[in-house]
């Protein structure tokens, strides 16, 4: 396939970017799209130019590194993958790609498509975790059941891979899924409900600090989410915040 | 300089606990005062940082990703081994360490071993108090599978994603210490050298991957876990940023570097489809579990496979060779990763693959979803199933338990694993080898620690499923922060270390000397030219199977392209922003030493074990043939070109263990 591409280059987090034009030739459709970009990258590097930069590592969809919104579509124009997943078997030959960053004002860009998603973290900091100690001194792993269908409904919500999609993908720039998602794993579980009233609503108030946006319900993150996080997460999300404001 | 492995006295079930009973303890008023620097944040990194954070110490992380969330530990599907026994059939802590011992081929370390077999239970109290969602029964107690070179169901399991699970709960709790502020959190960080002051390692060169600048952090100690060196083979199960620098880094300072020779191919990976590939995929070995591995019988059959005028679904049973059932029938699917590889390729070089390439065997589930479909319609009353609700409800089952493995497999190859045969090939994916450590887990530097994938302690020659995320988290959970504290003891009144001195002043200075060579040198070649030519190298002389001839052209080949990476790599862009080709040229100048080293170790092994196969080594049935006299673990000291490296010996001692021939027939 020979394929143009509209990238957008930026030197870094102070400078004014742009839309830049590329050309790639004989591209296998059984490449991957992060693939197609090292064929693109290798050409600029044999011309002395400066490679696209953009975040990638683990390359089988698990790491949540990977980001780009391509075609006006966050991972690319597949359902239930990330962009390091996303086959050039999906385009045609003669195709114009559009490729951009991830955009929202809490995911400065760094460079070209990499952008600072450590807000994410800072809302994991505020109460993403159960306050147990590390030692091994815990009850046996079996000492308290938890019914198969809670463990699986928290796996779900655990399987969350962090890479910004979903906020990328909301109008609002709304974390509410990624933070949902969180609340929802260890609201599911006994473990989780000691502390479920402060953690709500302190990862709230950090995602609210890092200036993203509120959920208006369009769904559109949950249709993006590689990794199928559903919207109850959300809807679970706002009963704990409910629940613990009337503690 | 001679080594002592410093494994204590006494019995084995008793040597961790006296052991711990005995060392000394640093009070959490000192341990205020106390500074450890952590590289990487995978499971041993993340989970030790957490804990020495929490025992009270100051901790420095550092990862190259943009979160420690991202580790590369992430990527492990299958699950994790402990001896619970809560399946009541057998297992033990000393089953769990003799079937360590054994799938690792009698080339690791007795002691380490056995403490890792100790600790393993509570490993699952720990996570599932973290609120890790480990799979479960409808009684609502905790599931387990069984894994390839065991006879029991030891194995925990979070879907396909248990890494990320595990991951993501040593996340969680470093998330609780940077609130504290007990962590510092370093991401985009490359450690590019490690300091040493009077003898004692005191503080790392890190390099911000965002600015480019070179940072001094000093500590009292380092701990190292910055995982495996698959990706010196270019394509492997690694992520792509994985890499051998921290590893290697400290080895030129005088850590010994014990069995590089020492890789894991693991048998089950989607077979590569052509030459602009950057990595390969794994396919969890949990997939052994449930799915059939053949090839045709005739050689017919395979080539009208090939050019597609059959399909693998119209051959009839006896037309199909399962080799592994065939070969070993105690074991059968479930052999050991190396044998299960070896076997793989055997079937392949006889001209029986199934793909274009002619590197492929099929991994076939019919099988499973038919036993599963009847024993759903029973579950269900249903009389009579038809052929088709049968195949519809034994779907549904392995759907739940591999359904994600399932998608990824169909998303990059674009066939459904569920209506025909999975296509695999072995690929590079775990190195037993690494940093050697001491019993403590400290290297040959004093206050140089190493832990996970990145020190070589419990594998041996291979490493069984299910036993990576176990031995990062007991290094880094449970071994480490009590070790770790005996040396420490020491440094109460020590103070803060300066980074204000000539050895900083001179790591430092070397690390920009480098940087400014690669950004600066005319070259014509890109690191990834490089970086490939070393892994077909590697591949073709130092994969599956080794021979003196090819091993011995290695090291030569290897030495020229290091040579002609410094004439002609080029680098574009500048030191000081982000700049990722310059990070890569640094990773891949390491990996051209480690390879030549890699191949030195392979050449000097003259022996089969475990993932190390010489073809001059074999039973007549072409079996790995180890020999007594190498029962050792080689400790390689630099000195300059790794073909000046010396050789150290830990003889291997097997007092609790008999050492056999490793049958799985």
């Amino acid at each position: 396939m020979n394929l143009t591409l509209k990238i957008w280059r930026q030197k870094d987090s102070n400078a004014k970017g742009q839309m830049v034009d590329y050309k790639v030739t004989e591209i296998s459709e059984h490449m991957s799209f992060l693939e197609m970009m090292d064929v693109l990258n290798e050409q600029l590097v044999g011309k002395g130019e400066e490679p696209v930069a953009f975040d990638h590592d683990c390359r089988e969809g698990i790491c949540g590194m990977c980001s780009m919104y391509i075609n006006g579509e966050a991972h690319g124009p597949d359902r239930g993958i990330t962009t390091c997943q996303l086959h050039m078997r999906m385009f045609k030959d003669g195709d114009t790609i559009t490729i951009e960053p991830f955009r929202a004002a809490a995911f400065p860009v760094i460079k070209d498509l990499v952008i600072d998603r450590t807000a994410f973290d800072r809302i994991q900091h505020a109460g993403g975790y159960i306050s147990v100690n590390t030692s091994g001194n815990t009850q046996d792993a079996n000492a308290i059941p938890i019914s198969k269908h809670d463990a699986d409904e928290a796996m779900d919500a655990a399987t969350c891979i962090g890479c910004g999609a979903c906020v990328a993908t909301c109008k609002n720039s709304s974390a509410m899924l990624f933070v949902g998602a969180k609340v929802s794993q260890y609201a599911l579980l006994p473990q989780g409900q000691v502390e479920a009233a402060d953690r709500v609503q302190n990862m709230v108030a950090q995602m609210d600090l890092e200036g993203f946006g509120n959920c208006t319900n369009t769904g559109a993150c949950e249709v993006e989410c590689p990794k199928g996080i559903s919207l109850d997460n959300i809807a679970r999300m706002n009963r704990e915040l409910m629940k613990a404001a009337v503690k | 300089m001679a080594l002592d492995s410093k494994v204590p006295e006494g019995p084995i079930q008793d040597k961790w606990t006296d052991y711990k009973n005995k060392i000394n303890l640093v009070n959490p008023a000192n341990k205020r005062h106390i500074d450890v620097i952590v590289v990487g944040t995978g499971l041993a990194g993340g989970s030790a940082a957490a804990t020495l954070a929490e025992l009270g110490y100051n901790v420095k992380a550092f990862a190259y990703q943009d979160s420690p969330r991202r580790a590369h530990s992430i990527a492990a599907q299958g699950g994790i081994n402990a001896a619970k026994n809560y399946q009541g059939d057998g297992d033990s802590t000393y089953r769990l360490f003799y079937d360590t011992v054994k799938g690792g081929d009698y080339r690791s370390r007795e002691a380490n071993v056995y403490r890792l077999a100790e600790v393993s239970a509570n490993i699952i109290d720990q996570c599932v108090a973290q609120g890790v969602p480990f799979a479960r029964d409808y009684g609502g107690l905790l599931d387990n599978r069984s894994f390839g070179g065991v006879l029991v169901s030891r194995t925990f399991y979070a879907k396909g994603q248990t890494g990320q699970q595990l991951l993501l709960g040593a996340y969680s709790a470093m998330n609780r210490q940077i609130a504290r502020g007990k962590i510092e959190m370093f991401n985009r960080h490359e450690m590019l050298d490690v300091v040493i002051v009077d003898g004692k390692a005191r503080g790392i060169i890190a390099r911000n991957l965002v600015t480019g600048e070179i940072e001094r952090h000093s500590a009292h100690a380092v701990v190292v876990g910055s995982g495996g060196y698959g990706n010196v083979y270019f394509l492997s199960t690694n992520a792509m940023g994985s890499n051998v620098t921290a590893a290697w880094k400290i080895h030129k300072k005088g850590a010994y570097f014990a069995n590089p020779c020492y890789t894991q191919i693991h048998p089950t990976c989607i077979p590569r489809s052509g030459d602009y590939q950057s990595k390969l995929t794994l396919m969890s070995e949990s997939l052994r579990n449930d799915g059939r591995i053949w090839v045709p019988k005739n050689l017919d059959d395979v080539k009208a496979i090939r050019e597609g005028r059959k399909k693998p679904t119209d051959l009839s049973e006896d037309e199909r060779d399962y080799y592994l059932e065939r070969r070993y029938p105690a074991f059968g699917n479930l052999v050991p990763r190396d044998v299960a590889s070896r076997a793989a390729k055997e079937r392949c070089d006889a001209g029986y693959g199934v793909n274009a390439t002619g590197e492929a065997v099929y991994l076939d589930f019919a099988a499973a979803i038919e036993r599963y479909g009847k024993e759903q319609a029973k579950i269900h009353n249903i009389s009579n199933p038809s052929k088709g609700k049968i195949y519809e409800l034994g779907q549904a089952i392995v759907e739940a338990k591999y359904g994600n493995l399932f998608q990824m497999y169909e998303k990059i190859v674009d066939e459904n694993p569920y209506e025909t045969p999975m296509m695999i090939y072995p690929a590079v994916h775990y190195t037993m080898g690494g940093v050697w450590v001491d019993y403590n887990l400290m290297t040959t530097v004093p206050g140089l620690y190493c832990i996970g994938e990145a020190n070589f302690s419990d594998h041996g020659a291979n490493r069984l499923g299910a036993s990576a995320l176990m031995q990062g988290l007991a290094d880094g959970y449970f071994v480490l922060p009590y070790t770790i504290g005996d040396y420490l003891a020491d440094d109460i009144r020590t103070g803060k270390i300066s980074t204000d001195t000539k050895e900083f002043e001179e790591a430092e200075k070397s690390v920009k000397e480098t940087i400014n060579f690669f950004v600066n040198n005319k070259g014509s070649k890109s690191v990834d030219y490089f970086h490939k030519k070393l892994g077909k190298i590697m591949w073709d002389k130092c994969g599956m199977s080794r021979n003196a001839k090819g091993l011995t052209e290695a090291i030569q080949e290897i030495s020229d392209l290091r040579k002609e990476f410094w004439k002609e790599v080029s680098v574009p862009g500048g030191s000081e922003e982000y700049n990722e080709e310059l990070a890569k040229a640094g990773r891949v100048a390491d990996f051209l030493e480690l390879g030549e080293l890699f191949a030195k170790d392979a050449l000097v092994r003259e022996e089969s074990a475990g993932g190390h196969f010489r073809e001059e080594h074999q039973t007549p049935e072409g079996e790995a043939k180890r020999m007594k006299e190498f029962q050792f673990v080689s400790a390689w000291e630099y000195k300059g070109e790794p073909k000046d490296a010396v050789l150290h010996k830990e003889e291997l001692v097997y007092k609790n263990i008999e050492v056999k021939e490793r049958s799985y027939k």
